[in-house]
């Protein structure tokens, strides 16, 4: 568990959690993106950019 | 010596890891291939002869997506999709030529180079009709223009956008009545399809809509491989759509696959298939 960088809130991750996965925050629903392993870290995730999809 | 290693890494190009790239991941580390994940964030490098890197391509913003596969073809690795495909695929103007000059059926498509002159296209066209952006994915920006008086109004929008780029606009006839319907290919086979359920016109996945699983009809899969092969693609999601009378269109070519609903609802290990291709095409081209 780690918190959320936005709200504190607790965030559970999948084990391992993959570098550069999206997670939701279950309090704030904000999308964070693991940034670190080893130790874990979360940041928020980027925004959606305009040329974004398949 | 050119290609990749036999048995060497498998670059897994993204930089957002979403399920599709983990069950890739994971189906290549199941098959014992060493599977790397490179974050396109972190690229940055001039031509070179040495790298003999097997990559997939998975970044999920066009403009990285392509220049990423330029630069490490640049450096002599394998990039699949490949920099050409990305380019084709990822711009819907380059599709609908590629998939025209391959003599498959594609809705009526006019490029204007000006809103103005948009505004002619669709006169021509007739109405109701669809305005989209170049580039662009997940059904954003595309507009189903009812009337003369909307498609004016939607086209001063569009010239109000500030990118140059955005001011060239598609002008396609609308085609309904019929089912919208996805089919993925890999390594030149139709894997499966599904079609797509909404409750708007714009009946993309990432829109809310829901993938049904459909039988795969020979004609189906003969013109989804037909459309990817057009634009170089091997793996890709191919849309196709249906009039009211059943004729079918070839819509897109999505470069980047997004198939866990395809997946859920066929029972097709997407993923597997995938890493298959990829191993194959570490012993093919080494």
């Amino acid at each position: 568990m780690i918190s959320c960088p936005e709200c504190e809130g607790a965030v559970v991750l999948a084990e391992p959690p993959h570098l550069n996965e999206i997670v939701a925050c279950p309090e704030c629903a904000g999308e964070l993106e693991v940034v670190g392993v080893d130790p874990v870290a979360l940041a928020p995730a980027p925004e959606v950019e305009e040329d974004w999809g398949e | 010596m050119s290609g990749p290693v036999p048995g060497g890494p498998v670059v897994v190009l993204a930089s957002r890891v979403r399920a599709e790239e983990k069950r890739i991941i994971a189906a290549l580390r199941a098959r014992g291939a060493d599977c790397v994940h490179v974050d396109t964030r972190t690229l940055a490098g001039a031509p070179a002869a040495s790298d003999r890197s097997l990559v997939l391509n998975r970044e999920i913003g066009q403009a990285r997506a392509a220049y990423a596969g330029s630069l490490l073809e640049a450096r002599g690795a394998v990039v699949v999709n490949s920099a050409a495909a990305t380019e084709v695929c990822g711009d819907k103007w380059r599709t609908a030529l590629a998939l025209g000059q391959a003599g498959l059926p594609v809705p009526r498509t006019h490029l204007a180079l000006t809103p103005e002159a948009a505004l002619a296209a669709l006169d021509e066209l007739g109405y109701p009709a669809v305005v989209k952006p170049l580039v662009g994915s997940w059904g954003r920006l595309v507009t189903r223009v009812a009337d003369r008086a909307m498609a004016a109004a939607v086209l001063e929008h569009v010239a109000a956008l500030p990118s140059p780029r955005a001011h060239i606009v598609l002008a396609q006839e609308l085609v309904a009545g019929g089912r919208s319907v996805r089919v993925v290919v890999v390594g030149g086979e139709a894997l499966g399809a599904t079609w797509h359920r909404s409750e708007q016109w714009r009946a993309n996945v990432a829109r809310g809509a829901s993938a049904r699983a459909l039988a795969l009809r020979p004609d189906h899969a003969k013109l989804a491989a037909r459309a990817a092969d057009a634009t170089g693609a091997e793996i890709a999601g191919v849309d196709l759509i249906e009039d009211a009378a059943g004729r079918t269109r070839v819509l897109e070519v999505n470069h980047g696959v997004e198939f866990t609903g395809f997946q859920d609802a066929t029972g097709i290990d997407v993923a597997a298939r995938i890493a298959d291709h990829l191993i194959a095409r570490t012993v093919r081209d080494a």
